[in-house]
């Protein structure tokens, strides 16, 4: 049921002369998770859409699915489950209709029919709900019944297109673990949209950062958080903070003190706010100012001045408050500090 | 309930109200009664009688059935046409296409006398065409054509036509399976509202009409304007009641369903 997709070179050109995604290659594994993650206008959705069948890409960029050549195969043959942000559920039709209705264009037995919409339902924890119009339904609850729709015709491929943007936070959380699930148990092979990188790091097997038009970097949410291939994704994923100063002797020289490299030869360096440590006078790596401090709960956001560049975000769990002004002695963790990408050592 | 006076102002404002709709209401009143009284200068008094109604049918019940013939064939030809081409103005939307919409308002917003001996000039020497109903027909259609698209592709855009197909696309759902599954169910509040409309339309429409009847075509309204000219009093007014009758069921229906077109769309 699963199966393999297969870009190559699709790219996509609009009549008015826009080019909304470069030729560019993606291979999906049968039953991964794959999530194109980036802001819009990045071209994301374009791709999603050549896939499920709803654009076409430029000459010479060619869909396979598996072996097979879908390149030219309008979407309704392409036997694809597509999610939308807008639900897109047939206001026309109740939640029982409305997952029925690709079994029914199907052609399938009734008895076959109405077992498979229960199943449907039940999958999604809407059994008693079948009889509802959709108007009757909560955002988060049309969103499963668009699943269940979509999942009904047994896919090929499933397609998410921000399926959890329309949704207020606490829903959107909800809907996350209950897609989570779905995926893991069911699987399919799925290609998910989101501008949203937490979306994305919880969901993707693999994550695919794009950037106007073209793959700024793919790979396992692990390996985009924390090896991030250009100056855009390490910024797009989470915070990054950023420092340049002068390589001597192996360490970053600034104003505020001295980062040991560890072996790197850079003198534009990056690290995450989670990878500072506040330690003693004496142990540290670099001082600073408080401006401004956030408390989030679990944990503590500072935003602090180490003069000439722009402020470092650091995050600490210790239970205590950070008037502005005072002085802070921060560590590094080691290992931590990444070259900034594409930058001359 | 209330302990509040109710202020005075709100009684002068219901006066003036009940004023204005009197102003209205009066005339179309008074000729009602001139229509089933015996002889309206000698007032009520002289008596109630349907006989006026009863010759006017007599006189003119062919410019009845005309009428209603030319509007349900107006109502037929406005949505095999209006139909698709509301539902292309939505698919592929540009600046062409809104284009295009603005300009369909043009038949509304130009004369239709003009409009009428646009026809005449392009048309009235194919003498068949010219003299039989199918001339009013053509004009009718395209003075209601725009009332027929702009309702139906109102509502196309309020339900997001363009996802919904998709969706029932992703489903599997060939293009014919989708207009009648999907897009014609959806949009049913709209095509009501429009068909409504254009029979209400057609069937009062005077300016085009009286330029393109010929004495055998004539419809009900070119038929009033006649009877008015060369009739007694009596015999007009009769024949407005037989108007009233049949329009403002229409004119109520019209109103419900543009309601209920509107409820759908929010």
């Amino acid at each position: 049921m699963a199966v393999a997709i297969h870009l190559e070179r699709c790219g996509k050109t609009f009549p008015d002369g826009t080019r909304a995604l470069e030729p560019l290659s993606l291979d999906v594994a049968a039953g991964e998770t794959v999530v194109l993650l980036g802001p819009s206008g990045c071209g994301k959705t374009t791709m999603l859409r050549i896939i499920a069948g709803l654009e076409s890409p430029d000459a010479g960029g060619r869909v396979l699915f598996d072996r097979e050549d879908v390149t030219a195969l309008p979407i309704e043959r392409r036997g694809v489950g597509m999610v939308f942000q807008s639900y897109a559920l047939f206001p026309n039709m109740t939640v029982a209709q409305n997952v029925d209705y690709g079994l029914r264009v199907r052609k399938m037995a009734r008895p076959e029919r109405d077992k498979r919409v229960a199943e449907m339902l039940e999958l999604v924890d809407l059994a008693s709900f079948g009889a509802r119009r959709v108007d009757q339904l909560s955002g988060g609850q049309r969103q499963r019944v668009a699943l269940a729709r979509a999942l009904a015709i047994r896919p090929r491929a499933l397609l998410l297109d921000e399926p959890l943007t329309a949704l207020d936070a606490k829903l959107r959380e909800q809907l996350r673990v209950e897609i989570d699930r779905l995926l893991r148990s069911l699987d399919v092979t799925s290609v998910y949209v989101t501008h949203d990188q937490s979306e994305a790091m919880a969901l993707g097997d693999r994550i695919v950062v794009m950037e106007r038009g073209r793959i700024a970097q793919a790979g396992t949410p692990q390996e985009i958080y924390q090896r991030p291939a250009t100056a855009f994704v390490a910024e797009f994923i989470g915070t990054m903070n950023r420092l340049t100063g002068e390589v001597v002797d192996g360490c970053l020289i600034l104003p505020a003190g001295r980062v040991p490299l560890d072996g790197l030869a850079a003198r534009e360096v990056m690290f995450r706010p989670e990878d500072v440590r506040l330690v003693a006078a004496g142990e540290h790596h670099l001082r600073a100012t408080v401006i401004s401090s956030f408390f989030l709960g679990d944990h503590t956001r500072l935003v602090v001045d180490v003069g000439g560049t722009s402020p470092l975000v650091v995050e600490t769990t210790e239970r205590r408050t950070w008037p502005r002004g005072e002085t802070v002695h921060m560590a590094i963790a080691p290992g931590a500090i990444l070259a900034v990408p594409g930058q001359a050592p | 309930m209330s302990a509040v006076r109710t202020p005075l102002r709100y009684w002068l404002q219901l006066a003036a109200t009940l004023a204005v709709c009197a102003f209205l209401v009066v005339p179309v009143g008074l000729s009602i009664l001139a229509g089933v009284t015996e002889n309206f200068f000698i007032g009520v008094k002289s008596g109630l009688t349907l006989r006026w109604v009863v010759q006017v049918w007599d006189l003119y019940h062919e410019t009845v059935w005309r009428s209603i013939g030319i509007a349900l064939a107006c109502l037929a030809c406005t949505l095999a046409l209006g139909v698709p081409a509301a539902y292309a103005l939505a698919r592929a939307q540009s600046r062409l296409t809104r284009w295009i919409e603005e300009l369909l308002v043009l038949p509304v917003a130009v004369p239709g006398l003009a409009t009428a001996l646009a026809l005449i000039l392009a048309y009235g020497t194919w003498r068949d065409f010219r003299a039989s109903w199918l001339f009013i027909l053509v004009g009718h259609v395209l003075f209601t054509l725009p009332f027929m698209v702009r309702s139906v592709l109102a509502v196309m855009m309020a339900v997001d036509l363009k996802t919904l197909e998709e969706a029932a696309a992703s489903l599997g759902a060939s293009f014919r399976e989708r207009f009648f599954s999907v897009v014609l169910p959806n949009v049913r509040s709209g095509i009501l509202a429009g068909s409504l409309m254009v029979l209400t339309l057609s069937m009062g429409e005077f300016n085009l009409t009286w330029m393109l009847h010929t004495p055998l075509t004539k419809t009900l309204p070119v038929g009033l304007a006649d009877s008015y000219a060369s009739m007694r009093l009596e015999i007009g007014s009769a024949y407005t009641l037989i108007f009233l009758v049949m329009i403002v069921p229409l004119l109520v229906a019209l109103q419900w369903a543009a309601a209920r077109a509107q409820k759908r769309g929010a």
